[in-house]
Parts: structure tokens; sequence; C-alpha cells
């Protein structure tokens, strides 16, 4: 059988099933209802330590996918890994059982993993003076960095490759462009790629993030992340995940799976600047480097997806990045799904790609909500603000996601192919 | 603690960790392990619940003796003479 090759040489990978919960939904229909109906999932939310905040808070039914037992064993981000790779392989009409299951893939992008489950056996043990007697056995297989990926293994009993990639809040790109590159490697046949935290549940990063002035306060928990508005104050931390089922263009023909979308490029690379602050240089060379390796044109992007946390700085640095990579291109349409689910962290970059993706059908482009008065230094040619807007044409999407210690990632998608 | 609230002790810790189980019917004769599912980690929840609920030290050259509840009764008993029963899940 002849393989369908990009222009590139390697096999055309495409987007065949999605599973995700965050704060506004726990399906892609129900979270892109709510993208386009302005549904915030940020509501009050309170931590030990830290107090009353604010936060993106998932509510899916942990035990459709685990067993009391499991959840008890394992760590929140394990269950959102679960959920999301159950859901998604059941929205592909995929059915592992009838698989190989030594050739599907887990490839899970994480911001973080550990504080959560550290602080827990911390605070357990603080209540028995400290004595060590008291730590949990559990501690170590919960906070090994590919516990949310092997929780997927142990729960549809998978063997193939399976593992967690750290990239900070670019790492929801990072999942599912490994999982491309694994596929075209011929390493699996089948692929779960995407992004996953459990941040909310750890104090450390309300704390840090407060200690840093940038964590976002607001009397109306729903308006608080306001990126690109001129009073945004900073960020609102958020738990969520998102997976894809990724396969070969030949294979998802060849079962007749219905296709969301073609990864047509992608690209990451480094600041080597500082190890918070975002540098619109590097941003704007990943930018450049996802175009060039889809072949195609700034002008072709019809959805930018943005990064923006809405901090005063970050957004400001990232929009002068796509000021200049944009400035010529009259079809591109600038979103942000951070205003309403919070900043989802290691879960960011997948989710807020996963909101755009029905737009190939619709052409309806959801809205960046809650800004009452835009930023000077934000005002993007194609900014779709307060209300979705239907765009002429949906051909090709930009998602980008960047972390700290200059981490940056773009990702474009294209229709899925006729 | 009675000898019968040794062993209700003991079934409610298993409740805890093994949630999904159903113990009505758990024979105080045979190893727990082979009538339900049970796992050196769920083992060592025991023994850690021990120690949290009754400050009982069992070591592990003692883990021998919670194989079956009656085991357990023998074994726990004398160590939670003088304690209270505290249950959670009602098991």
């Amino acid at each position: 059988m002849t393989t369908t090759l990009s222009s590139r040489g390697l096999p055309r990978v495409v987007i065949t099933g999605v599973g995700l919960t965050s704060p506004n939904g726990n399906s892609l229909p129900e979270y892109r209802r709510n993208l386009l109906a302005g549904v915030s999932g940020v509501r009050p939310y309170s931590i030990r330590y830290f107090g009353p905040t604010l936060a993106g808070v998932c509510e899916f039914d942990v035990l459709r996918h685990q067993s009391k037992k499991e959840a008890r064993r394992g760590t929140r981000a394990g269950a959102i890994a679960v959920w999301c790779a159950n859901e998604a392989l059941k929205d592909a009409g995929i059915d592992p059982a009838q698989r190989d299951r030594s050739r599907l893939g887990v490839f899970i992008g994480t911001t973080e993993h550990g504080n959560v489950e550290t602080e827990n056996e911390v605070h357990n043990v603080s209540q028995y003076g400290y004595d060590l007697r008291y730590w949990s056995h559990h501690h170590n297989p919960r906070t090994v960095a590919n516990n949310p990926a092997g929780e997927v293994t142990l729960n549809l009993s998978l063997t193939g490759p399976a593992y967690c990639l750290g990239g900070a809040c670019a790492a929801g790109n990072l999942g599912l462009i490994h999982a491309l590159q694994m596929l075209q490697l011929g390493q699996v046949d089948l692929a779960l790629g995407g992004g996953v935290s459990e941040s909310i549940h750890t104090f450390g990063i309300f704390a840090s993030f407060h200690a840093q002035g940038a964590l976002a306060t607001h009397p109306d928990p729903t308006k608080a992340s306001r990126p690109f508005d001129k009073h945004r104050n900073g960020i609102v931390v958020a738990e969520g995940g998102c997976l894809y089922v990724l396969e070969r263009l030949d294979d998802a023909r060849a079962r007749g799976a219905r296709i969301y979308a073609e990864v047509l490029g992608y690209h990451v690379n480094s600041d080597a600047s500082d190890f918070v602050l975002p540098d619109s240089e590097g941003q704007n060379r990943c930018m450049r480097g996802a175009l060039a390796h889809a072949g195609l044109d700034a002008q072709a992007i019809d959805i930018l997806n943005t990064h923006a946390t809405s901090t005063p700085s970050g957004d400001t640095v990232e929009c002068r990045a796509i000021a200049q990579v944009f400035s010529d291109s009259p079809r591109v349409h600038v979103n942000n799904t951070k205003s309403f689910i919070g900043h989802a962290m290691g879960a960011a970059g997948a989710l807020e790609l996963a909101g755009n993706l029905p737009s190939f059908d619709d052409r309806i482009v959801h809205p960046t909500i809650n800004v009452d008065e835009l930023d000077p230094d934000c005002a993007l040619r194609g900014l779709v603000l307060n209300a979705p807007r239907e765009a002429a044409q949906v051909e090709h999407i930009m998602n980008m996601s960047f972390g700290m210690l200059g981490i940056n990632s773009a990702v474009i998608v294209g229709r899925p192919p006729s | 603690m009675t000898r019968d609230e040794v062993i209700l002790a003991v079934k409610d810790i298993i409740q805890t960790i093994a949630p999904d189980e159903d113990l009505s019917n758990l024979d105080l004769g045979v190893r727990l392990r082979d009538q339900i599912e049970l796992d050196s980690m769920d083992f060592l929840d025991i023994v850690m619940e021990l120690r949290k609920l009754y400050g009982v030290q069992v070591p592990e050259e003692d883990y021998k003796h919670l194989a079956t509840l009656d085991g357990c009764a023998d074994y726990l008993t004398p160590l939670l003479a003088g304690k209270e029963l505290h249950c959670a899940s009602k098991a």
C-alpha cells in the first residue's frame, strides 16, 4: 500500500478523536457551545495555606472510567488523563481491545507533576509531628513524571510507549507534536497526545504567581481572566486536560474515520533570555518556524489562537510578536481561550486548539471575552473581541503556547483533507 | 476493643482502601487476598491506617499475621485492648 506523504516526505497525520475536560465543558460539543456563548469556567476557589482565590475548576465524572480504588490510588492528573483518553478513543470510535495495544502510544504534556502529591504528603506528616513513618508508600508512584500517562496505560491495558513531556505551559502542544512524530516514525500506529493539568491543587502555584504579582483578581470571578484588556492584572490558574487521537491519514481513511483536522506543521524553540519573562523575538521565530514547517505564509492562517495569559507584560510581548508576523494578513482572526477558562497550564495548548477545531465546519471564530477596554498595546488586526465572528473561510489554524524558561511552541492544523 | 470490634475495625479500613469491594460475606479464615482484590500496596495501606487510627506499629516480620481476618483478630486484639473503635466506612 502506498503511504500518503506530506511535502516533507513523511506520512500525513490527522486528528480523529478529542477527549477533554475543561472548566466550562466535559466534551468538545459542550466546550465549544460555551465558548460561543461566552460562558466562563472561572469561580471562587480556596486552597490550604493560600486561602480564597479564583480558579478554573473541572467537574467530570471520575468514576465513569475509573474504579473508586483506581481514583483513590492515583492522582488528579491521572484521573484527568484517564478521562480524556477514554473520551477521545470513544469519540474516535476506537475500541483498544480490538487493536494491537503495543502499537498505541500515550504522550502527555505537563507543566509540572508531583507538587500536589508532595504538598499533600508534607501536610499529612505535619499532622503526625513530621514522623516519616506516616509518609505514604504511594508517594513515589504518584509523583514520577510519567504518572498521568502511566495511569492511562493501566486503565486501558495499553503496552506501547507512554510518557509525559515536561514543557511548562507549552506542554499541551508538545504532547500533540510528539504523538505526530511517533506516528511518522512508525513507532506507533495510534497515538493519544495532548496535555493535562492538576495545578489548582497545589497551593505553591498560587503562592508563587501571587509573589510574582501575576495572579488575577476581580470582584466578578468570570471576568478575572481578561487578556488584552487594559486593566488585566494576572493569571487565573485552571485545571483540565485534552487528549487527541492521532492517526496516519491512510489508516484513518481505511477505517472511515471522521477527521477533525490534519496537523500540518509545528515548531518549538527557546528564548534563552529569562526564567519567567517572555521574549517577542523568540515567539516571532517560533511562529515563523511553524509556518515554514507547514509550507505556509502567514497570510494563509485564518485563526490564530494566542497564548496570552492576562498578565500586563506577557500579553504585550506576545502581541508585539504577532503584529510583526501577521501585519500583512487580512485573513487572520486572533482569539484567546484563557479568557473563558483561565490558564490550564500543561493542558492549555491542547485545550485551546480543541476549542477552535469546530471552526473548520461552522467558520465561526470564538472570541476573547472580558475585554471592556482594549489595551492599545494589544490592538492587533483581526482581534475577535467579546462576541463570535463568522469568517469567510477557515482553512488553517495556528495555536501558540509558551512557557517559563523561555519555551515557545506553535502548531498549525488544516481543514480535514477531502 | 473486643475481638469482634477488631474485626470490624479491620474491615472498616479495608473498605476505605478497597471501596469497590463487597465485604459482607468475607470468610474469617480465608486469606483476604483470595477473596477480594488486594495487592501489596493495599496491604501497606492497612498497616498505615492501623498506625494512624490506633497508633499500632506492625513490624514487617508480623505482616503474615494479617493475612486473614481471624489472623488480624488474633494478632491485633491484645494490641487494641484499650483502644476505641473508629469506623469511617461503616463496613
